[in-house]
């Protein structure tokens, strides 16, 4: 892309963290509420972020989230160090999930992370390394 | 675009330029600007929370005196539910609409005998549209709430209108049919404990008029009644609503009389907003029904009430026990016999704030502004320099309605690094 980004911030998200999760995805909220966004697209970003986000303190060690806004489109990177995704065609099953029992009775872990992320974005990128981590794009045309 | 219309003003005499409605505005509407609050009207939802921290009673609520009823050839006045959770003594709540008729009202039409009708058609509604969520929009502080922050809400909201506009739009037309008067001549008047249902009898959401002409404060008629309670004795009237449309005043009576499973009642502005965030982000699936309430308590809560919510709540939920708990009205008699008064028939539209800039690329040259601003504040959210916290006023400074020396933090520090200051320093032996 030759285009130069308009923004660009970043959020750190530490794994296991359910008390800071979903601070990062609330800041990329009003960050494209006050710019004035249109209020769709702010929704999908918030819940493709928050997705994003939780899946990072769900399983990773940490990683975070960084926002860019494009001429063109809103682009959200949500990037961990942790033990990666081994089927990734499976992970994006509504209802799959490989988070642990305790976890799901906090309510998390419903396996509609990525399925959510797919539904919410124009273009969902996966990239993943078993044992070392996940890097995924997301991206909402203007 | 029309000037938004607030029943919220402020009296400047009174006002002495605290903090402390800066700080408890749940939409961060408020300023403190030359030592007086001023409202930001595109935030401003009428909630009333203001007028409940105001130390000086420096917020006043714009409602009608009594005296108007005056102007007009027969007039009725419209109970609202809260109204009989307010008096100590009260054992039958017949006596409340006693006292209004002694006052001078022609008559009487009981806003909770609506609620129970509303209640009716909302059941229908909810059987009707399948599971949600949907959000009943008779608190009229959540639905502008919703028109403010969540737009995309708005298609959540519930189109049928308040027990306040249903019993308006009946107690118009029975009044018209027993008077042969002409509408203009009927004066209708809500007894109101809630700011914001002045603002939608003035300038309601998606109706072009309200069928309410006003609203009385049940903080001002509150001593009137009380003093012809006693007299009363035994009373007279008799409720015709039901326990669960009295129910109506206190948080989650919505819920108990609309009766449909799965779903949540939340109250107090703050809590509210919490959960149209959930809801907004999808987290709330399980739920078909919510019912919000912008007060704590209810609307034996609102800020133009004078008992303490909690033990109007408690004093209503026992009035409402000794009621029948079955509504005496069915809704397709009465809409046959008064038409559609229950659907909203307009459009809810959206009121988002307003954005940094009109164009994107000047709106995120401000946002990076802002985000330098705010990291050079100190962050104590002291409100001090009259935002309601420091990322509100770096939002402030971008928008051009503030400085950075508005900080008293900052200002100091400005003084001491100083050219001058610095050579001083430098200058000590």
């Amino acid at each position: 892309m030759g285009l130069k980004p308009l923004l660009e911030m970043r959020f750190p998200v530490q794994g296991n963290d359910f008390i800071q999760a979903g601070e990062a995805s609330s800041r990329i909220k009003r960050t494209l509420q006050q710019i004035g966004m249109e209020s769709s697209l702010v929704r999908r970003a918030a819940i493709a972020s928050y997705e994003a986000e939780m899946n990072i303190v769900i399983h990773a060690y940490h990683g975070e989230l960084v926002l860019t806004i494009w001429p063109n489109l809103i682009e959200i990177v949500a990037a961990d160090v942790g033990p990666g995704i081994s089927d990734v065609a499976l992970a994006m099953q509504e209802g799959y999930s490989t988070a642990p029992e305790s976890v799901r009775q906090m309510g998390f872990g419903a396996g509609m992370g990525l399925p959510n992320m797919q539904k919410c974005a124009d273009e969902l990128l996966v990239e993943t390394k078993v044992g070392e981590g996940t890097r995924v794009v997301i991206k909402i045309n203007l | 675009m029309v000037p938004f219309f607030h029943s919220v003003r402020l009296d400047a005499d009174k006002c002495k330029g605290c903090t402390n409605c800066i700080k408890h505005c749940p939409t961060e509407a408020i300023r403190v600007r030359a030592g007086k609050a001023h409202i930001l009207e595109d935030r401003c939802v009428d909630c009333g929370v203001c007028i409940r921290v105001c130390p000086n009673h420096a917020k006043v609520v714009h409602t009608d005196p009594l005296t108007r009823c005056k102007e007009f050839a027969y007039n009725v006045a419209l109970p609202a539910p809260a109204l009989f959770g307010q008096f100590a003594e009260l054992s039958e709540p017949g006596a409340v609409l006693d006292a209004l008729l002694g006052l001078g009202f022609d008559e009487v039409f009981e806003v909770p005998l609506a609620a129970d009708l509303v209640s009716q058609a909302m059941r229908r509604f909810l059987q009707e549209r399948g599971p949600g969520p949907w959000i009943s929009a008779t608190c009229p502080a959540v639905v502008r709430l919703i028109q403010v922050r969540f737009p995309e809400l708005i298609p959540n909201l519930i189109t049928l209108e308040s027990p306040m506009e249903v019993a308006g739009a009946i107690a118009r037309q029975q009044a018209i049919r027993s008077t042969g008067l002409s509408a203009d001549r009927i004066g209708v008047w809500f007894i109101t404990p809630c700011p914001a249902k002045v603002t939608a009898i003035h300038q309601p959401e998606a109706l072009a008029q309200s069928s309410v002409t006003g609203a009385i404060a049940v903080s001002q008629i509150y001593g009137d009644i009380l003093k012809l309670l006693p007299r009363a004795g035994s009373a007279r009237r008799r409720l015709q609503a039901s326990g669960l449309g009295l129910g109506w005043g206190r948080a989650g009576g919505e819920n108990v009389a609309v009766g449909i499973a799965n779903h949540l009642a939340v109250d107090g502005i703050h809590n509210v907003i919490d959960l149209l965030e959930e809801l907004e982000m999808g987290r709330l699936q399980d739920v078909s029904f919510l019912e919000c309430q912008a007060c704590t308590g209810g609307c034996v809560g609102g800020a133009l009430t004078l008992e303490n919510p909690f033990i109007a709540r408690v004093r209503l939920r026992k009035l409402a026990a000794q009621l029948p708990q079955v509504c005496s009205l069915d809704l397709a008699a009465m809409e046959e016999e008064w038409g559609d008064v229950f659907s909203i028939k307009g459009e809810i539209v959206p009121r988002p704030m307003t954005p940094l800039a009109t164009d994107m690329y000047s709106a995120i040259a401000k946002m990076e502004r802002l985000e330098i601003i705010e990291r050079r504040l100190p962050g104590l959210d002291c409100g001090a320099c009259g935002a309601p916290n420091c990322r509100a006023l770096a939002e402030d400074i971008v928008r051009g309605r503030a400085e950075e020396k508005d900080c008293v933090i900052r200002m100091r520090e400005m003084w001491y690094t100083r050219p001058d200051m610095e050579k001083a320093k430098g200058a000590k032996p």
